[in-house]
């Protein structure tokens, strides 16, 4: 309950204050956003399993965000920062259907 | 990355007790959240507010906002091969109106060359009339005179001598290279007219030029004397040859 009224309150924060992106950051927020989305969808799961543990939560969605971010910054270095941000996406997205998946049989047994 | 993955495969606390179903579960969670979920509603306080973010970033009007520097040169070398393109366009349009222009000035030239000469040609063959100075002559001969096919010849001569540009006689007939001259029983015999006394030419030409020509000793005034016929010599600063003569196209000379 707390977790669904603290997203809740994140989007009419987001929708309310416009909140200004710095431009360096520009690039990251989108990979960010689903690397934390795959953090999401693999607690929900973990919950759904009866494993939920809150630290994990934590840890894995701040690190699941820096990696992401680390990576595509690597990829903006080498000069491969285009590509290799779609790899990130591809692999977060792969990695989304696959937890998704597992929480549609938990509620639906199917 | 795989924190949660592991967290879903790890067995903890009680793996022996019976599953509850997801429905318990998330009733439970619903009704009954423990301090867990604080951290877990800070950090989608986090993941709320950055989405939120991104979509109105992704959905804003700067298409090359949220680009990093590769993309922004390769956007830049595409416009700038665009705007290389553009400039061969401009160029290749501008030549295409320079040439245009050029061969309508060319062309107006040849019109105006061409007005100018059917104008000239005009007046020398007596197809259209013509005014300027000149000298209006009036020849009147006396019951017992006569005007003479010769002295007419000469004078008309000498006006072209002294360079008249058109000349018409008695109002009637056209004078031009072509004209015939033939003696009548009362009169000269022009162009198939047959004209009388008294004589009246006007001639358009330099006005001084014309009268001297006439009155040179020996010439035009000199041999009608003896004829008893008057010549009067009016010099006027507009002269107008209103006489036309139809064109003839040449059936027989053609030019090389």
């Amino acid at each position: 309950m707390i977790a669904i009224i603290g997203l809740l309150v994140g989007v009419a924060l987001g929708l309310f204050l416009k909140p200004d992106v710095p431009i360096g950051m520009e690039p990251y927020l989108p990979i960010a956003v689903v690397a934390a989305l795959d953090a999401v969808f693999g607690a929900l799961r973990a919950f759904l399993d009866g494993l939920f543990d809150d630290k994990v939560f934590v840890v894995s969605f701040v690190s699941n965000v820096f990696i992401a971010a680390l990576i595509v910054f690597l990829g903006d270095k080498l000069g491969v920062g285009a590509q290799l941000s779609t790899g990130v996406i591809v692999v977060l997205g792969i990695r989304i259907f696959a937890n998704v998946a597992a929480i549609r049989r938990h509620v639906f047994h199917a | 990355m795989s924190e949660p993955d592991a967290a879903a495969t790890e067995p903890t606390a009680e793996p022996t007790a019976p599953a509850p179903s997801a429905y318990q579960l998330i009733r439970r969670a619903l009704l009954h959240p423990g301090r867990g979920q604080v951290s877990a509603a800070v950090l989608l306080v986090i993941l709320g507010i950055a989405g939120v973010t991104q979509v109105r970033l992704a959905g804003s009007d700067d298409e090359y906002a949220g680009m990093r520097q590769a993309d922004l040169v390769q956007a830049l070398n595409g416009l700038q091969a665009a705007s290389r393109r553009n400039e061969q366009d401009i160029r290749d349009l501008q030549n295409t109106r320079d040439s245009l222009k050029d061969n309508n000035d060319k062309t107006a030239a040849a019109l105006k060359q061409a007005r100018d000469e059917l104008v000239t040609l005009g007046i020398l063959a007596g197809t259209s009339t013509a005014t300027g100075p000149g000298v209006r002559i009036t020849v009147t001969v006396a019951e017992d005179g006569q005007l003479t096919l010769n002295n007419l010849l000469d004078g008309i001569e000498e006006l072209r001598d002294a360079g008249a540009e058109a000349m018409e006689i008695n109002d009637a007939v056209r004078v031009v290279a072509q004209t015939s001259f033939e003696t009548a029983d009362n009169g000269i015999n022009v162009d198939g007219r047959v004209l009388t006394a008294p004589f009246v030419i006007d001639a358009i030409g330099d006005p001084d030029s014309l009268a001297t020509a006439l009155n040179f000793p020996g010439g035009f005034v000199d041999d009608l004397r003896p004829d008893h016929a008057h010549v009067g010599i009016k010099k006027r600063q507009k002269i107008e040859v209103t006489v036309l003569r139809r064109a003839v196209e040449p059936r027989y000379a053609e030019s090389p």
